[in-house]
């Protein structure tokens, strides 16, 4: 029973092979549609399709049952080829209530499928969705353009149930099951992982986990015997490199990245947090891993969640803290602060819609230029993004070893979409990753007056990096402070000569990391009519936009930075072999006015400030329009 | 609301006035404890004579140098660390206290001093404060209260006294002030104590007993701001008013004030003064201080908001409770202890895993 072999399908059906896929799960946002989507997508990792995720709730934890502004919707994209995205158009929508047809319609390719909860389809539902007058499963237009399979879903469950003595609630929470089963059986996935969690979150509680597993079965057999559907499709596995793989979600790949840095660095990990959507699951993750020695400290406000993580790191530890746009504003002072006494931290922004409070729960890359410049005075960062879901892991790292052997702070951009998201991930042996050259101070280093004394802003000739002298270490006692330092003493200083000095040599610091910085990978054509430039989360669909420029005959390049500052220093050639320049971010036009400033060459923003990701249709474009007015 | 005595005169800057007989000793060691920077307060400020005491009373504590770590925000006070020759930082704004959380939550092993001001601690950092107090971080906190602003030149802090006229308050401040003592005991401080800058003997016995003390240590100490508002505790520090406008606690003594001839007991849950030579009264109805006591440090600390009650100095509360590194440090280790040292490899592939060849 736990592995249902195909042959069991009935005879009538047909077997349909299938290149690519996108489902969309919309419902309540208590009908669990975040754990069927997630579930779902575990079992595609097992059937090693490719795949991406975009996990789209509101930020209303139980919004008004039924009503459009509290559905909750899963998209997944999986296929045998390369999946970048979570997919411009959806194939399959998994339809919970009227509101959640009513607000994901739009979603759905012409000719598309849509399984819809019938019996959710009542009066009060309706009006609810703002179907009082229509109800769409009635309406002979209203899904003309659509294969609409009503299913039972909650009745079926409802009789499933029976006999295992649980309440209404649990009975009707239950129902997602019941469609997770159906949309397995339906894309010919495996029910084992979803049977293996279900025994295991449930374990205290066997009779639930029982009535979850019976009717995850249920509704794979009802596709198997309903005479509704006709195909079932198969997706065969993708060409994936040779590896051992996980499905990964980025907010867990910034947490793993984070405890590999202090395990290979072995400076034990200090993060500090307030919690705050969409950053908080990286505490979630971090304080379980107390065994690898990471202290996880749960502050009273955003500020504290810094000034600990800059305590830790002035006494040698890896001093963290992760946040979101609002919380990166309350942090500017004390990033300041640390970029004045030259202090080592890691500052991660999953950046959401702003501004203020903005959009809690969706993705933006609107906190670019406040990472580059929201701080008082002259404090340039370096400022790193993260690509992927499992490129978080590499960028998390990556942002602790630029921390430390440049002894500054560092902000890493992740957003909502690339910490939400998931997909596959080849797991790294923990001796491919570089190693750190930690080296805390541990005798003076200058003489002044026939006495050895240790002066805590000499620097290091090639890095610029000063000393990291532990308090502990006899000899090294020194103040740091925020107040202007004298050259090399680090005593206070006022003097004007000195202040402009000091301020281009934290500025020439910055720049400095960019020797450091890997020769930058062209996607595509590596000259040509367009390079597209884009940073942090737009690396997927970019890269899928490419693809598809390509068969419109378009010579199209594409780089995706994973440092903003500096710059990568052959940025400058690569824009030389290319005609035209476009920048797709989702914002106002950030990164599109520091390469403006930089190389003053054309750039044509691309700008979408919706809440969600791009479509790969919208860079296909863009690009498009944009070389025909250079042409 | 108390007033100051009249006519009283500029004074010398604490220790430089004709001294008491202290330890000879204690001269020699202050030197290895002070700094190479030149002190920048004003002359005559109060500061002095707490730096002084502190740098004085540093080599009696049996804590190696290189294991010190005085932490400030801004404000004169936290200028402290620069004359300390320990390690140390001067932070930002009241922020202080949530430095010296990760520093000590991480370095176990460092004695961590913080120093503020009644700005930086009760106003921009006053949740940080009243968080760190709660956390019980082993530490202690040393807030200066002049009851003013006085690096930004003299504007009403969060004690000044309601109807203060400053800078910012030419009509007189009508905002009502914290006490301090109270609201750290609000905020579940394990060690409150108050002295001041002149009474520098009181004020390193508390110090010490500050420093003895496992968790959190708060004290404040009553500073002279000799620019913006000279004289503020003269009352409570000068020879002749101190004796019948203070009462000093010590635990399981009574409480008794003016030179012994008149003592504080309690009608109700207030604070009452009784003379000790009165027909009526003996010794005995004086209040027995218990520092273990949160409810009756709670009743003694509003004394202060009582113009007609001599002001209380000294160990408020004193209780022990477990601090917040112990806590997180035996956490770690139960953890570690059940599940093992954590194996990085192991944990990249804690989760359902698929090969491709």
């Amino acid at each position: 029973m736990e592995n249902l072999p195909l042959s069991t399908v009935a005879a009538t059906k047909s077997v349909e092979l299938l290149d690519e896929v996108t489902v969309l799960f919309a419902g309540d946002s208590g009908d669990g549609m975040q754990l069927t989507g997630s579930q779902f997508t575990l079992a595609t990792a097992f059937a090693q399709n490719d795949l991406a995720t975009l996990p789209d709730f509101p930020a209303e934890i139980r919004a008004p049952a039924g009503t459009t502004y509290g559905v909750s919707g899963y998209q997944l994209h999986f296929g045998s080829v390369n999946v970048r995205t979570p997919g411009d158009e959806v194939d399959l929508l998994v339809a919970m209530n009227p509101a959640a047809l009513k607000v994901n319609l739009g979603r759905v390719r012409r000719g598309g499928a849509i399984i819809v909860n019938v019996n959710a389809f009542k009066p009060h539902s309706l009006k609810l969705a703002g179907y009082e007058k229509n109800n769409p499963l009635e309406d002979e237009g209203a899904l003309k353009d659509y294969r609409v399979f009503e299913v039972e879903l909650s009745r079926m469950t409802e009789e499933a149930l029976k006999g295992f003595g649980l309440d209404k609630k649990a009975v009707d929470r239950s129902k997602n099951m019941f469609a997770l089963g159906l949309t397995l059986w339906l894309y010919s996935r495996p029910l084992k992982p979803a049977m293996e969690w279900l025994s295991e979150k449930f374990a205290k509680r066997p009779e639930l986990a029982e009535a979850n597993i019976h009717l995850l079965k249920k509704g794979y057999h009802f596709g198997e015997t309903t005479e509704d559907f006709v195909v079932r499709y198969e997706v065969a596995p993708a060409p994936l490199s040779p590896g051992t793989y996980r499905a990964i979600r980025g907010v867990e790949a910034l947490a793993l990245g984070l405890v590999a840095a202090s395990s290979k660095s072995g400076l034990d990990l200090f993060y500090g947090s307030y919690p705050i959507t969409p950053a908080s699951d990286l505490l979630h993750h971090l304080s379980r891993y107390k065994n690898f020695g990471v202290k996880t400290f749960q502050a009273e406000d955003e500020i504290a969640a810094i000034g600990a993580a800059i305590g830790a790191s002035f006494g040698g530890n890896l001093g963290v803290c992760a946040t979101s746009g609002p919380g990166l504003t309350l942090k500017a002072e004390s990033t300041g602060l640390a970029a004045m006494m030259e202090l080592p931290i890691v500052i991660i922004d999953v950046q959401r819609g702003g501004p203020s409070t903005g959009l809690p729960t969706k993705t933006e890359q609107s906190d670019l230029l406040q990472a580059m410049y929201g701080r008082n005075g002259e404090a340039p960062l370096p400022v790193l993004s993260a690509a992927t879901p499992g490129d978080c892991f590499y960028a998390a790292y990556e942002a602790c070893e630029v921390a430390i052997r440049h002894m500054t702070p560092v902000i890493l951009l992740a957003d909502g979409y690339v910490a939400n998201g998931s997909e596959p991930w080849r797991i790294p042996s923990s001796s491919e990753l570089g190693g750190f050259d930690i080296s805390f101070a541990g005798k003076t280093n200058r003489k002044v007056d026939g006495k050895d004394v240790f002066l805590p802003y000499v620097r290091d000739p090639d890095t610029l990096a000063r000393p990291w002298a532990k308090p502990g270490t006899p000899g090294l006692e020194h103040r740091l402070g925020g107040l202007e330092k004298q050259h090399e003493t680090g005593d206070v200083s006022y003097d004007p000569e000195n202040h402009e000095f000091m301020t281009n040599l934290r500025a020439d610091k910055v720049e400095r990391v960019a020797q450091f910085i890997k020769p930058t990978e062209i996607y595509g054509h590596e000259e040509g009519d367009l390079l597209i430039v884009g940073w942090g989360s737009t690396d997927g669909v970019i890269k899928t936009a490419v693809d598809q420029l390509h068969n419109h005959g378009l010579k199209v390049g594409t780089v995706q930075l994973r440092y903003i500052n500096p710059l990568p220093p052959d940025l400058g050639s690569i824009l030389g072999r290319f005609d035209g320049y476009l920048v797709p971010e989702l914002n106002k036009g950030q990164l599109v006015r520091i390469l403006r400033d930089r190389f003053l060459l054309p750039f044509t923003a691309l700008n979408k400030i919706q809440g969600q990701p791009f479509k790969a249709s919208e860079i296909v474009e863009a690009a498009i329009n944009n070389s025909e007015e250079i042409s | 609301m108390p007033t100051l005595p009249p006519s009283r005169k500029p004074t010398l800057p604490p220790g430089r006035g004709p001294r008491r007989a202290g330890p000879p000793k204690a001269r020699i060691n202050r030197k290895e404890y002070t700094s190479d920077q030149d002190v920048r307060w004003c002359p005559g400020c109060g500061d002095y004579a707490i730096l002084a005491s502190v740098q004085r009373l540093m080599p009696q504590l049996g804590v190696k140098r290189e294991n010190v770590v005085f932490v400030s925000g801004i404000g004169c006070s936290s200028r402290f660390p620069y004359y300390m020759n320990t390690y140390g930082m001067h932070s930002i704004h009241g922020r202080a206290p949530t430095i010296a959380t990760g520093l000590k939550a991480s370095r176990p092993d460092l004695d961590v001093w913080v120093v503020t001001g009644d700005g930086d601690a009760l106003s921009i950092g006053g949740n940080h404060l009243i968080h760190l107090l709660r956390r019980n971080v082993n530490l202690q906190l040393l807030l200066f209260n002049n009851q003013i602003y006085g690096l930004t030149k003299g504007q009403y802090s969060p004690t000044s006294e309601i109807g203060k006229v400053t800078k910012s308050s030419p009509f007189g401040s009508i905002t009502p002030p914290f006490n301090p003592i109270s609201l750290t005991l609000g905020a579940s401080a394990s060690f409150v104590a108050r002295t001041a800058d002149r009474d520098t003997k009181h004020l390193t016995k508390v110090l010490k007993r500050a420093h003895t003390h496992s968790g959190s240590a708060f004290v404040e100490v009553y500073q002279n701001c000799n620019i913006y508002n000279d004289g503020a505790f003269f009352d409570f520090t000068e020879r002749a008013t101190k004796a019948d406008r203070t009462v000093y606690l010590e635990h399981g003594k009574p409480m008794l004030f003016a030179n012994g001839k008149r003592g504080i007991r309690l009608d109700g849950f207030r604070t009452s003064v009784f003379d000790i030579e009165g027909r009526d009264a003996s010794v005995n109805e004086a209040i027995i201080y218990d520092e273990t006591s949160l409810e009756l440090a709670g009743i003694v600390s509003r004394m202060s908001q009582r113009p007609d009650m001599p002001r209380p100095f000294g160990v408020f509360f004193c209780e022990k409770r477990p601090t917040y590194e112990e806590l997180l440090q035996e956490q770690i280790a139960a953890i570690t202890e059940k599940q093992g040292q954590g194996d990085l490899d192991a944990l990249l592939y804690a989760a359902d895993t698929w090969t491709i060849q």
